[in-house]
């Protein structure tokens, strides 16, 4: 049987190579299809990632707590306009709740910066020491400040890649500079590692970061002291969020007074739920991959069918032989099986390497990102091999069931 | 009637070819079409026998049951003592594989596909191994003249050669029968008496029964016994010249 299956795979590929233009032509829907394939899903698989390293720049198992929004004759604020979370809150968490390892906060303002005769719109935030810990920043040069900074209100500033590139030369190092915000003087103590851009598209590196008290007492201003844009947590393990976040919700709601019919006067997101709306885009996508990839495959199985139904005509002759020298109904399916599948898996492996190679032509040209999984390639794979199955079988059956002695006859 | 004298034999060991009252009845849309009524006949191993007859005599239809191809509409054909009318068609794919060779008028060799490979396929479904199938198609090749020219196409041998490798082919089997349905149809006058000329051979020298369809008497004479189907039954069944086989059976 293995003799007579290497033989047949032989003369399968034999053909083929007689008939190059026609065999070409029949893989082409199989290779369009899986080349399609390969090349899209390895842009999405690179898209992907770079969507999830971009949410790793937000930290480690993050929680992000905002306050509701106003509600002044009616009209809703925005939301985080409210001033219902505060530091105390924050504090009250850590308190209470031993699955957070820290939480921090941090208020937030566009504000001019100037350094000499050079300034910059950027966003400051006013945040404790923990939410730089919270939210992963690292220095390229300097570092954090500290509790007594908190605690004193000094009037120092870690500021971000963006923000020192407008503000100083090339070269010129900020650390110890002395920049002014809102007229208040700041020495700068740190320049932040750069994060690029967050999951929502927005510069992560274009802020300055003072001391919440600072900021509070100095720059912002406020009419409730210890109100916060948002407060931060995280956890030790990522499965430990939606039990944090559920124990967030019934601290705060306790402390809010809030009975149990009122809506929550705050949010609680996770890192992971912003995962997943991203997943949720890139699930679509796949939908639609699935959809070109089985209309493609569709085709080319056809395709294969209809040159397996010519090439049994053709070959009547061949059949009957065949059968008058003792193939069995099993022999010629076989036959013809095989020719199909070496068909298909030939233009799913032309297909796999056009795929390959489209995708590392986007990042070339492009310049995106893309990720080659093995994944895809095994089931481009199989995924042929099963079309050329499936659509072979009618020809295949066809042939088998010729009588042999018309068959022997046909002209 | 000479197979009388044949048919003695059959006491001690069956006849190879035993057809009982074998009826062929073809239904072509509501006209039925007889070709066989109530044949009979019986070929014992090692005659050379020629078919004779005019088309629709039946005989093509008779070649086609004795081979395996086809089976009667009623009536009883024993090959070897073996009931084969009643077979599946896997069955009759091994009988056909293991005990007949089949030379056709037109030679039937697949198209761009060596000597070797034409002389292997029967080979192909019983399941040797590649080494085997090679050697035995080889061997088969040499038997016929044609050692030498094993990676040959079709279209590089003229037709007398073509036929000699559909003879291999029909011989790598080791095949008690060798049907042979005008062989010599579409060759030239020296090529037909080459191909003759092996299956004499092959029929003296190494006891393989022939049967072999012709409407020529010069290529009918190359066997020992004639017989002669007219509408569907024997006309004519008679011992041409002594047969060597049988006659060694006998002493």
């Amino acid at each position: 049987m293995t003799a007579f299956v290497w033989l047949t795979v032989v003369t399968a590929i034999r053909i083929l190579g007689r008939n190059r233009l026609r065999a070409g032509l029949t893989m082409l829907g199989i290779v369009i299809g899986v080349a399609a394939v390969i090349a899209m899903v390895s842009i999405g698989e690179g898209a992907k990632r770079a969507v999830q390293a971009q949410i790793a720049t937000m930290g480690t198992n993050v929680i992000i707590m905002w306050p509701g929004a106003t509600t002044a004759s009616g009209v809703r604020g925005a939301q985080g306009s409210a001033v219902t979370l505060t530091v105390s809150d924050a504090v009250e968490l850590k308190k209470r709740i031993p699955l957070l390892v820290d939480t921090g906060w941090a208020k937030r303002d566009v504000m001019q910066i100037i350094n000499g005769n050079r300034n910059w719109n950027g966003t400051i935030n006013g945040v404790s020491p923990s939410y730089l810990t919270i939210r992963d920043w690292s220095f390229t040069s300097g570092g954090p400040f500290t509790q007594a900074d908190l605690d004193s209100a000094a009037r120092v500033a870690l500021i971000g890649q963006t923000v020192a590139e407008n503000l100083f030369d090339l070269g010129e190092e900020p650390v110890g500079a002395v920049i002014r915000i809102k007229n208040v003087p700041f020495r700068v103590i740190g320049v932040l590692a750069p994060k690029g851009q967050s999951a929502q598209g927005s510069d992560q590196d274009d802020v300055v970061f003072i001391p919440f008290s600072t900021a509070e007492r100095k720059v912002f201003g406020t009419s409730f002291i210890g109100s916060v844009g948002s407060l931060f947590a995280s956890t030790d393990r990522t499965e430990d969020l939606p039990e944090a976040v559920e124990q967030i919700r019934e601290v705060i709601r306790a402390r809010h007074r809030l009975q149990g019919d009122q809506a929550d006067d705050f949010t609680v997101r996770t890192q992971v739920d912003i995962a997943k709306v991203q997943e949720g885009t890139s699930q679509t996508l796949t939908i639609m991959l699935f959809a070109i990839a089985s209309v493609s495959l569709l085709v080319g199985g056809i395709g294969i069918m209809n040159i397996l139904l010519v090439s049994v005509t053709e070959r009547t002759r061949e059949i009957g032989v065949r059968m008058a020298v003792g193939a069995k109904h099993r022999h010629i399916v076989m036959q013809f099986l095989i020719e199909a599948m070496t068909l298909s898996l030939v233009g799913g492996i032309v297909g796999i390497l056009l795929g390959i190679i489209g995708a590392k032509l986007t990042t070339v040209v492009a310049g995106w990102p893309t990720i080659i999984s093995i994944n895809v390639v095994t089931v481009a794979f199989f995924f042929s091999l099963v079309v050329g199955l499936c659509f072979g079988l009618y020809p295949a059956n066809k042939a088998a069931r010729l009588n042999p002695i018309e068959a022997l006859r046909y002209e | 009637m000479s197979n009388a004298e044949s048919s003695d034999q059959g006491t001690a060991m069956p006849p190879l070819i035993a057809c009982d009252d074998i009826w062929k009845i073809y239904s072509i849309g509501d006209v039925k079409v007889e070709a066989l009524r109530g044949l009979s006949l019986v070929i014992n191993e090692g005659e050379f026998v020629a078919i004779m007859g005019s088309s629709g005599s039946g005989k093509s239809t008779l070649m086609n049951i004795i081979g395996c191809l086809d089976q009667p509409t009623s009536g009883h054909y024993r090959l070897n003592g073996v009931e084969v009318s009643q077979l599946r068609s896997d069955q009759l794919a091994d009988i056909r594989n293991r005990q007949i060779g089949f030379v056709f008028q037109s030679f039937n060799l697949i198209p761009r596909t060596s000597a070797l490979e034409n002389a292997q396929l029967p080979l192909l479904y019983r399941g040797l191994s590649l080494k085997e199938q090679r050697g035995q198609a080889a061997a088969a090749l040499g038997r016929v003249g044609l050692h030498g020219r094993e990676h040959h196409y079709p279209t590089q041998l003229s037709g007398g050669q073509q036929q000699r490798v559909a003879i291999a082919r029909a011989l790598v089997t080791a095949p008690s029968i060798l049907l042979a349905d005008e062989p010599t149809g579409n060759l030239d006058t020296k090529s037909s008496q080459e191909i003759m000329g092996i299956l004499e051979k092959l029929n003296r020298d190494e006891g393989i029964t022939i049967i072999l369809v012709t409407h020529e008497s010069e290529i009918a004479s190359y066997a020992s016994r004639e017989v002669v189907i007219k509408d569907g039954q024997v006309l004519d069944d008679r011992l041409t010249k002594a047969h060597p086989t049988v006659r060694a059976v006998e002493v």
